[in-house]
């Protein structure tokens, strides 16, 4: 293990030099969206009488949000910098020149993505917390659901990068996968209204587990049966996501 | 630990590497001592990088023996990997990061201690008279002094064999001749270099020992010296001509004046021992050459006389 943490290293290293100014996003963002949709939209909601769940709009919309920000940070760092480690600054190379393994450049890559997810969620949550939507204490789990939610999109996504030449598949799995799990697996409104077969086709999507997971715990009403559930499936994608990873990999770099 | 120095450090037999159809090494034999410096010389698409990946452990043979270190690659391709040294054909340098930091982490995934990498990195840059751009970045850096770099960090880890693929192509003839310097420097200090090229002068510069490569197959082996002398005569008398292909005729008019002829476009090769003999002969023919050189023989023309093509495409 200790291999992978020599290629984690290199991605600290290599984020140092952005750190200042990814660090000012992860805060800003969450309060600007926060602040926009619990607020501004949620007074709106809040209004008809008719919020979702029983809670006030910002306290239902809150986790979601965590949740697709994980899904979506997760994948886009699994993304260009998986693709440019082979075909643009070949870091990856470089790597396999030394006593690192395929293994430990999948894992120390890996780890380094639930780095970035894991501490953005961390703001995120905070961020939650101050606008007081948070309402039990379980909402702490939420960071560590994050977590597996990060490994469960980055590492599948690691795997189909490590097959490309080139990124033009990558806006197209942002714009028909990404985007649309963003607004339709539970973020913004509970999948109960989405017609019957969409419905289904929600439940399927990781995203919708993850949404549901974060979402049950800063409520503090988990149902545990489908918790384990969503755990589950989220662990599975993970585990499938490395395996292959494993073999995309080696398949491309050690041709 | 005698019987051990004397095995080589690199050994190959019936070596083969396929790429779906197409056989990119197709059997080769070779063996590289401790301290040597052994070359693969040949043409774009001769096999040349296939082979230096199979040897740094990055790339599965798909057939045939190989050892390196006496071990067998597949098996313990990491083991292996610690003691080499590597600068591939295509650099893999971090240009975001500075010239430091590439040598940092490069060193730590040696597993070396921060402090060692330290202390190596500035002693190595030195030596590739890379210190004064300790902190800056690679991006803005030139060619050379990339490549220079990327030497020294394939030296971070204090290798038993240093693989340069290509080490001076791209650089203009000043950068190089800084490149070939160092080499020379670390050839002096006993090191194994194994090194291709596609320059014949590189070659010949560099090698203790070479193996010409054409098409995945070795088509000779030897010293630069012994390859000259077995391929090719001492001398060469170039005749130049201003058409597209010198008259048909010529060939045959001073086929006698020389031990073999090779036509080219634009040129005549007359391989000779005696070259200032052989130009005036042609001269006393009458034969109308926009110039005429008279140079020794080098690797070039070994490789043409073996393959009937030139190293790099006209
Ligand atoms: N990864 C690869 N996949 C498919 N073909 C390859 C690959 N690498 C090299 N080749 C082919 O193998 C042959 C030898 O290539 P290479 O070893 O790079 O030659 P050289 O280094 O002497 O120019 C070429 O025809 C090249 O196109
Ligand atoms: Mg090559």
């Amino acid at each position: 293990m200790s291999y992978a943490l020599r290629s984690y290293e290199f991605w600290l290293t290599f984020y140092r030099r952005t750190w200042r100014g990814s660090v000012a996003t992860s805060i800003v963002n969450p309060v600007f969206y926060l602040g926009a949709l619990g607020i501004g939209l949620g007074t709106l909601v809040n209004k008809s009488g008719t919020t979702p769940d029983g809670v006030e709009y910002i306290a239902f919309v809150a986790p979601g949000v965590l949740a697709a920000t994980a899904m979506q940070i997760a994948t886009n760092e699994a993304m260009w910098p998986v693709l440019g480690s082979i075909r643009w600054t070949r870091g990856y190379y470089a790597m396999l020149a030394t006593p690192l393994q395929i293994r430990h450049i999948v894992f120390g890559h890996q780890a380094w993505m639930a780095t970035r997810v894991v501490s953005s969620c961390a703001v995120y949550l905070a961020v939650i917390a101050a606008f007081g939507a948070i309402h039990s204490p379980l909402g702490v789990l939420a960071l560590p659901a994050c977590f597996l939610i990060g490994v469960a999109f980055s590492a599948p996504m690691a795997a189909y990068s490590a097959t490309l030449e080139n990124d033009a598949a990558f806006i197209v799995v942002n714009r028909f996968a990404v985007i649309p799990m963003f607004l339709f697996s539970g973020t913004f409104f509970p999948i109960s209204r989405l017609p019957q077969v969409l419905r289904w086709v929600a439940y399927l999507t990781p995203s919708w587990h993850g949404v549901d997971l974060c979402r049950s715990l800063t409520l503090g009403r988990v149902d545990w049966g489908l918790a384990v559930v969503h755990v589950a499936y989220l662990a599975a994608l993970a585990v499938t996501g490395l395996v292959f990873a494993l073999r995309t990999y080696r398949r491309r770099l050690m041709k | 630990m005698n019987a051990a120095a004397e095995l080589p450090l690199v050994h190959a037999r019936g070596l083969i590497k396929r790429f779906d159809d197409l056989v990119a090494v197709d059997g080769i034999d070779f063996d590289v001592q401790k301290g040597e410096a052994f070359g693969f010389l040949g043409p774009n698409g001769a096999g040349k990088s296939s082979t230096m990946r199979m040897i740094g452990c990055v790339s599965p043979p798909s057939g045939g023996t190989l050892r390196v270190l006496g071990l067998d690659p597949v098996k313990n391709g990491a083991d292996i990997r610690a003691q080499l040294g590597v600068v591939p054909q295509e650099d893999t340098l971090d240009l975001e990061l500075t010239v430091r930091e590439n040598m940092l982490i490069y060193g730590r995934y040696f597993g070396l201690g921060r402090k060692v990498v330290h202390e190596r990195a500035e002693r190595l840059l030195e030596f590739v008279q890379l210190e004064e751009r300790l902190d800056s970045k690679v991006e803005p850096l030139s060619g050379g002094m990339k490549r220079r770099l990327t030497i020294a960090r394939s030296l971070i880890n204090e290798p038993d064999i240093l693989l340069l693929d290509e080490p001076t192509t791209g650089l203009d003839p000043q950068a190089r001749h800084v490149v070939w310097d160092r080499l020379h420097e670390l050839k002096h200090r006993g090191a194994t270099l194994l090194l291709t090229t596609h320059y014949m002068d590189e070659a010949e510069q560099l090698c203790d020992r070479l193996v010409v490569m054409d098409k995945g197959k070795i088509a000779a082996e030897g010293s630069p010296v012994e390859l000259i002398r077995r391929y090719s005569t001492r001398e060469v008398v170039e005749l130049r001509f201003a058409a597209e292909r010198p008259p048909d005729d010529l060939a045959a008019r001073i086929d006698g004046l020389a031990r073999r002829v090779e036509t080219l476009s634009g040129r005549l090769l007359l391989y000779t021992d005696d070259g200032d003999r052989t130009a005036e002969r042609v001269h006393e023919l009458g034969v109308q050459a926009q110039s005429t050189l008279v140079r020794r023989s080098t690797l070039e023309d070994v490789f043409l006389h073996l393959t009937g093509r030139t190293l790099v495409d006209e």
